[in-house]
């Protein structure tokens, strides 16, 4: 069997898991033991909530505001330190339209109305009366990679980059029950959403989406959700911007139209060449990036490493990922972790020997409905040079032959 | 017989919860119905037809008075800050240059007072009264060069403003 399965040092995974290319990495320095204070004295005594070790201090990135608005913002996951699938909460990117408000949930309540027999309120304790489901979902903003619109690569990390999609299983009420109870009329095609924050964000969702697969989260990885994920309650929509998951859930408004809100006309539509722009683009598109080697990070020996990144796609699971380590002209199929599930992160392996020559690392990916990521100059050719949504474009990771990890465009 | 009469209750049981599940609704008595009665909803959620308007009305030049107190300090004169622009760009669309404003972008006139009433003046929001959000609107779309400056607007014509760029958008199936 030969070590590679592709151009520029792409090697098979049962070559590498028995061990047949670790002699370079076999050849490292290793500290001899020694007896540590920490072996030799009691440790710190337990505690009523946890947090990470002192010598592991992984921060969000990019957490700036706009301008005129300053808790208007965004913070980025840093993908490239974390491992898994899962984000811890606190981890999590955020995405705010007037900052994170602090809901005291005793006077937070959620109104069905509208279009509906019997508009009907719930106070979060009502909620958790309800039957529950707990689903493993990605979440991306609209915006992630929009720096990858620009005319020239930005010099960044894969988590500032890309960062603005993070998972978590997130555990709820399914709307159809609440929907049920205040009994939707016949007409009603639209449900509005809105949130109890200062911007009262508002999208406008379709209703057969909300009866199929929308959730009242209550839970982020088996805890309350976070403020900044919309405690006490938030919309869940599996598969799509990030933005429509409302935070804060306040109103569920039933109608025959959208309300066409300042955040799905003004913003989160997405301008094309010709002027013209698209409305309602909800599901987010098939996409891959390479965390692991990426931008900002420095090989510093030849030898073998683990081309490991995550994949996802609002259509549904993950089918494959391709990997090429030259630039594109080879490609080979990567280690698919667990079984991919519908709207969650796939994390992807291949092993990569670098043989300290300049490289470019690249992953495409490929969903169950046959919807193939794109290369950057297909993502971005139909839209406004301004465009910001939606992309999708092949990430390439450059690694110099001085080991050195940038972002490029090929 | 016991394994037959236990295949019969089965199967009943089977028909009758699966009816009840392709409709996605839980089974009668195990609704636990804990919605109120909400005779109260005060949410403001505007949609293009007018549905949702309250009462009230303001004029251009109230609306001018106003945004010079309350808007002009992060939105700039006449609308016209770089970076938080309102107002122009009509024909940049198509350039690599875009100018998204509520004249050359926003298709409905509504989404200006849902907007406004909801989540503006930013760290003031709600803090406007209905007829100061139609009087900031009717501004707005005076500053666009959409309305007259003697105009004035409510909840029986705001519905009514046609926006420049009404057609612009491309409605996806979602």
């Amino acid at each position: 069997m030969s070590e590679f399965v592709a151009g520029g040092g792409l090697i098979n995974r049962r070559a590498w898991v028995k061990g047949a290319g670790m002699g370079a990495a076999a050849s490292f320095l290793v500290p001899a033991a020694a007896t540590e204070d920490w072996m030799t004295h009691a440790g710190q005594a337990q505690n009523a909530y946890g947090s990470p070790s002192a010598f592991s201090r992984i921060r969000r990135e990019r957490t700036g505001g706009h301008p005129f608005a300053p808790a208007a913002g965004s913070s980025s996951t840093p993908l490239q330190k974390l491992n898994g699938t899962i984000t811890p909460n606190s981890l999590h990117f955020e995405r705010h339209h007037s900052g994170i408000p602090a809901i005291d949930p005793a006077r937070h309540t959620l109104t069905i109305y509208g279009d509906v027999e019997k508009p009907i309120r719930f106070k979060y304790e009502d909620l958790l009366a309800y039957p529950m489901e707990s689903h493993v979902y990605f979440l991306e903003c609209s915006g992630n990679s929009f720096r990858n619109t620009f005319s020239k690569p930005a010099d960044m990390t894969a988590g500032s980059l890309n960062g603005l999609v993070s998972s978590a299983e997130w555990s709820g009420v399914p709307v159809h029950y609440l929907l049920d109870e205040a009994g939707v009329k016949p007409g009603a095609q639209w449900v509005v959403a809105q949130g109890a924050d200062a911007a009262a964000m508002s999208r406008s969702i379709p209703l057969q989406r909300i009866m199929d697969s929308v959730m009242v989260a209550l839970y982020q990885n088996g805890e309350p959700i976070r403020p900044s994920q919309g405690y006490p309650m938030r919309l869940f929509v599996p598969g799509c911007e990030g933005n429509i998951s409302i935070k804060w859930l306040t109103n569920l408004k039933v109608q025959s139209t959208p309300a066409y809100t300042r955040d799905e006309t003004s913003k989160y539509t997405d301008l094309l060449k010709d002027g013209s722009a698209e409305m309602f683009s909800l599901e987010m598109e098939v996409k891959s990036v390479i965390t692991s080697p990426s931008g900002k990070m420095t090989l510093n020996r030849k030898g073998v490493y683990e081309i490991s990144g995550l994949s996802w796609s609002g259509a549904g699971a993950i089918q494959s990922v391709e990997v090429s380590a030259d630039g594109g002209n080879t490609w080979a199929q990567a280690i698919l972790q667990s079984d991919p599930k519908a709207y969650a992160l796939t994390r992807f392996r291949i092993p990569w020997r670098w043989s300290g020559g300049s490289a470019v690392l690249q992953s495409r990916a490929m969903d169950v409905r046959g919807n193939i990521q794109p290369t950057r100059d297909l993502a971005i050719q139909k839209y406004s040079a301004a465009g910001l949504y939606h992309y999708n474009g092949i990430q390439s990771w450059k690694v110099t032959s001085d080991g050195r990890v940038q972002n490029v465009y090929v | 017989m016991l394994i037959l009469l236990l295949i019969g209750s089965s199967l009943f049981m089977g028909i009758s919860y699966r009816a009840e599940q392709i409709d996605n609704q839980l089974g009668g008595d195990l609704k636990p119905g804990l919605g109120q009665h909400a005779l109260k909803l005060d949410a403001i959620i505007v949609s293009p037809d007018g549905v949702g308007l309250p009462k009230g009305s303001g004029t251009v030049l109230e609306g001018e008075r106003l945004y010079k107190v309350r808007c002009a300090h992060c939105h700039g004169q006449e609308g016209r800050q770089r970076g938080n622009r309102l107002v122009g760009g009509i024909g940049s669309l198509v350039t690599d240059h875009p100018k998204k404003t509520v004249g050359s972008y926003w298709p409905y006139a509504t989404t200006l007072y849902d907007y406004i009433a909801n989540a503006m003046p930013y760290n003031e929001e709600k803090s406007l009264t209905s007829s100061e959000v139609y009087a900031a609107t009717a501004y707005l779309l005076y500053l666009n060069d959409i309305l007259e400056k003697e105009a004035s607007l409510d909840q029986t014509n705001l519905a009514l403003v046609v926006m420049p760029n009404r057609n612009g958008f491309i409605e996806l199936a979602q």
